[in-house]
């Protein structure tokens, strides 16, 4: 456990707290979701548990101070296991007008506002849509108000800097995160620890921000400023080590263990978009384990590369997001008649069309299960939390590589770019992946491409193998022989075949985890990134033993075989989904059973209130979380 | 590769596969796969090292005429598929067979990234001027004023010439070669063969259903002489059938001129393969009938390093700063901490 700093006697009271959600904002460029970063690791490493959802603008840099560039880091922390980044934030720390804003009606009543005042000049308040300044008005009575001259006050701890004026200012997040950390009694040293190493190279800009976070952790617990201190104890979580995990590095890790454990390498194929892009740039970082990286000039190439190096024999892997699934949709159809294994990851985002780059939704599971033309079948998995995207990377190879199938994987902006404490596997005790090359012939004197075994997967026979010399293509082909063919009852059985390598996947499935009891009066069904929201409402209804249960779908298709059976044990079904209904449609079709949704498209995650409250009306009884 | 064991020796119908060519007869494409099959065993390459890989078109049916590894992608895209397959396995002699429409319209993207990247692989472009497949739309180097079924009152298209694509696109090996004219098809395949990097052909091939002797100026005995002209790395640019004719440079451009009265070979253009600027190449790919003949042979041939090549150096430049990747540093990163 890291050392704390060391406590200076002081007259403040402590308050104990059981969890705080805080959100840093202020202008992009301001250094807010460093700071969000900052506070996430140390009180990882602390010992809470913490849930994050960055949020930031889509664009590089709008004009300084307008809302459209406003840049957010909100995280909760707590000393009990959590799910979700908190549904009303209890600090809000504002480095400007247009920030303060965007943000304040979050803030929950009697909540802490912590403001740079001396941002509040007239022309910041114009640009911020302010008539008059709300930090002079009534305006803000509602919340403990805090006015810091933190620009002034950091340009006075750093007027002997040799950093230019310009520098100096952006040594700011550090005098807020140096204020939070005082007020909520985190220990200063892994941001120490990480400024010397991170500025290195630059010693004087390394010096200046570890000068502003001391500044601004010893004001606050020098002045009057604030009356009283708060703990959050540590969590109680299960031995182990840990360490914290991004969602998108989890499942870049993922995959690297997955080539790994089947001995093979890992070939991605990818093209730069939000919010995938961090995927392609982490394996970047992962030349050293053997993973080659290609950045193609386009999504089709991403997939096509992809789909090439499979047949090579790689790991192949490709990543996008909702626009480029659209476009991948005839490869994948290629890679479907080619048998071939490809993992397509999809981190969602707000769509239609260019929709909302930066913001959270989970509208592709139709294009996922059905963005192809023909009968196209292909199998889909979907991570629930940012480190579940490890174990979910190594699924989808399991998968695609014992079915020679391609596989889609789904994730989403929300966990692709939140934190969580992380339980770390030992790579020892992760299962290996078999996977068997044929090096002689298979039926005799001849080579079948096409004979399947008991999962109807078909042989993976690499080129480089002598004797086994065959074309694999898109045209339909003969059953075992893999022969171009036209004939009517081939193509028939064919697409029977395909259907049932699908289906087949169900004898993966472990047996559907349900929290709660296995049957009663309402059961929630989630997937992907609402697990978070809809754990922790209906753990509430577990506390006032409401009859709620959840189940959560990490494979869409195929569906679990034991699904229907659990469904048929309770009375109603309520599927909350960031979308207009695509489980919903999905499960109603398969299931012929009407079911009610609770659909959200804002680009926001779920908040716990909203799902308890659904419930609440669909059992008659209040919920409180 | 190479090992001591005496690998057997290939002949042509090694590479024969077992299926029907299902080629119109007259089709040009018969002469280059003909070609191919003869120059694949000469390679000394076992026959398992060979990848064939196409897009769709009449073209891109030749994978199932050679008895190799091969994939028939999906139309415009087997440049990525090759370039996804050669990265992963860099021992596998990667050749791709496209078309005008194939290569240069809805794949013309994926070509010059390819190009540029300077994968190793040969890119055959069967160039027919037409859609063949699909039956007889106008492509991207159809005529202007061509007159098809998409067409019927003349493109309007302004057609690309593949050869300047390719140098455009940065191409380290630059090729023109026709399709009944085996013994240089032959050579120029061999040629491309031995590339180190992206070798790019262009062959003027005869599709006797829809665009019926589109290069019959190259091919026939009476116009041939004057309408084509071989590239030999070294030499002056002389064509004729009395070698009395030659191609100069006027300041910055092209002209042809009738050797003698005070006009000598020495005042000619001499071919130079292997100039760094690419643009004597890029001169060589504008020239058309009828105001020049058309080069065939080898425009440009360049040493570049190649895309895999320079792929595995970074892994093992990667490996060689921070040594071996470590399943347990990488899952447990920089600050693990341990619960009791």
């Amino acid at each position: 456990m890291i050392a704390k700093t060391s406590e200076r006697s002081t007259e403040k009271s402590i308050q104990e707290l059981d969890a705080v959600t805080i959100r840093f904002c202020g202008d992009s460029g301001d250094g807010m979701q460093l700071a969000g970063n900052q506070f996430t690791n140390t009180s990882v490493l602390f010992g809470n548990d913490v849930s994050t959802l960055p949020d930031f603008p889509a664009e590089i840099r709008a004009p300084a101070g307008t809302l459209a560039g406003v840049s957010g880091f909100q995280l909760r922390f707590s000393s009990h296991e959590i799910y979700t980044p908190g549904d009303e934030v209890d600090v809000l720390v504002s480095m400007n007008p247009a920030a303060l804003k965007a943000n304040v009606g979050d803030l929950v009543e009697g909540g802490l506002l912590l403001v740079d005042e001396d941002e509040f000049t007239p022309t910041n308040l114009k640009k911020a849509g302010y008539q008059t300044n709300p930090l002079q008005d009534d305006s803000l009575a509602g919340y403990q108000l805090h006015k810091v001259k933190i620009t002034t006050m950091n340009r006075e701890a750093l007027k002997d800097s040799p950093i230019g004026a310009k520098a100096v200012d952006r040594c700011k997040n550090f005098f807020a995160l140096g204020m939070v950390y005082w007020l909520y009694g985190r220990p200063m040293e892994p941001t120490l620890d990480w400024i010397e190493q991170k500025f290195a190279k630059v010693p004087e800009i390394a010096q200046a921000n570890i000068t502003a976070l001391k500044t601004g952790y010893f004001f606050g617990e020098t002045t009057e400023c604030f009356a009283v201190r708060y703990v959050v104890p540590e969590a109680k979580i299960g031995p182990g080590r840990y360490r914290k995990v991004v969602g998108n590095e989890a499942l870049a890790w993922g995959f690297v263990t997955a080539a790994r454990l089947a001995n093979k390498e890992l070939f991605f194929g990818s093209y730069p978009i939000t919010p995938a892009s961090t995927l392609l740039e982490e394996l970047n970082r992962c030349k050293h384990y053997g993973v080659k990286t290609f950045q193609a000039e386009d999504e089709i190439a991403a997939i096509t590369s992809a789909i090439g190096a499979s047949f090579a024999g790689a790991l192949a892997v490709t990543s996008t997001s909702g626009p480029g699934l659209g476009l991948k949709g005839e490869a994948i159809g290629l890679a479907v008649m080619m048998e071939l294994p490809v993992i397509i990851i999809d981190v969602q985002r707000g769509g239609p069309s260019t929709g909302l780059p930066t913001k959270t939704e989970q509208s592709d599971l139709f294009i996922a299960l059905h963005g192809r033309h023909g009968e196209c079948p292909v199998p889909i998995i979907a991570a629930k939390s940012p480190g579940d995207c490890f174990y979910t990377a190594i699924e989808a190879s399991k998968i695609a590589m014992r079915y020679m199938t391609p596989v889609i994987l789904m994730s989403d902006g929300y966990l692709a770019n939140g934190s969580e404490p992380w339980k770390i596997p030992r790579f020892d005790d992760l299962e290996r992946i078999p996977v068997v090359h044929l090096t002689e012939k298979n039926n005799g004197d001849d080579f079948l491409p096409y004979k399947r075994d008991e999962n109807l997967s078909r042989p993976w026979a690499l080129p480089g193998t002598p004797g086994l010399e065959h074309r694999l293509g898109g045209l339909e082909k003969e059953d075992r022989t893999g022969k171009v063919c036209y004939d009517p009852a081939n193509h028939q059985h064919m697409t029977n075949i395909r259907a049932q390598k699908v289906r087949n996947v169900g004898k993966m499935i472990p047996p559907t985890q349900i929290t709660g009891d296995d049957k009663g009066e309402l059961l929630v069904i989630g997937w992907g990134g609402t697990y978070g929201s809809i754990t922790t409402a209906v753990q509430s209804c577990q506390r006032q033993s409401l009859s709620v249960s959840a189940v959560h779908l990490r494979y869409l298709n195929p569906l679990p075989g034991d699904l229907g059976e659990i469904m048929s044990r309770f009375e109603r079904i309520l599927v909350p989904e960031l979308n207009m209904g695509q489980l919903r449609t999905h499960l109603q079709a398969e299931y012929l059973r009407e079911m009610e949704g609770l659909n959200k498209v804002q680009g926001k995650p779920f908040l716990v209130s909203e799902i308890s409250n659904k419930i609440s009306k669909m059992i008659g009884q209040r919920v409180s979380v | 590769m190479s090992t001591a064991v005496e690998l057997p020796t290939l002949k042509p119908k090694d590479f024969a596969s077992d299926q029907d060519i299902r080629w119109c007869p007259g089709c040009g494409d018969y002469s280059i796969l003909a070609q191919v099959k003869k120059l694949l065993p000469t390679l000394k390459i076992p026959r398992e090292n060979f990848l064939f890989v196409s897009g769709i078109g009449c073209s891109s049916r030749f994978p199932y005429y050679v008895e190799t590894y091969g994939l028939h992608g999906i139309h415009g895209r087997a440049l990525g598929i090759a370039t996804g397959a050669k990265c992963a396995n860099p021992n596998l002699q990667v050749w791709v067979v496209t078309g005008d429409g194939d290569g240069l319209s809805i794949g013309g993207n994926h070509l010059i990234h390819a190009i540029r990247r300077n994968v190793g692989m040969v890119v055959l472009l069967f160039n027919n001027r037409i859609y063949g497949l699909t039956k007889g739309q106008f492509s991207p180097t159809s005529e202007f004023g061509k007159k098809t079924k998409t067409s019927p009152l003349g493109s309007i298209d302004y057609p690309l010439r593949p050869l300047s694509v390719a140098i455009a696109a940065e191409g380290t090996f630059v090729a023109r070669a026709v399709d009944v004219d085996i013994k240089h098809l032959g050579y120029v395949l061999g040629e491309a063969a031995r590339h180190q990097g992206t070798a790019f052909v262009e062959i003027y091939q005869d599709c006797n259903i829809f665009n019926h002797q589109a290069f019959a100026y190259a091919t026939n005995k009476g116009t041939k002489d004057d309408s084509v002209i071989y590239l030999q790395h070294g030499k002056p640019l002389v064509f004729g059938k009395d070698r009395d004719k030659g191609i100069r440079l006027n300041g910055a451009v092209a002209e042809v001129v009738r050797l003698g009265h005070g006009v000598t070979e020495d005042d000619l253009l001499f071919h130079d393969e292997s100039m760094d600027d690419p643009s004597l190449a890029f001169l060589l790919s504008r020239l058309r009938v009828p105001a020049f003949p058309e080069p065939l042979g080898i425009f440009r041939r360049v040493q570049r390093p190649t895309y895999e090549d320079l792929m595995a150096d970074q892994l093992k430049e990667a490996r060689d700063k921070q040594g071996q990747g470590d399943m347990t540093a990488l899952l447990e990163g920089p600050e693990a901490w341990d619960v009791a």
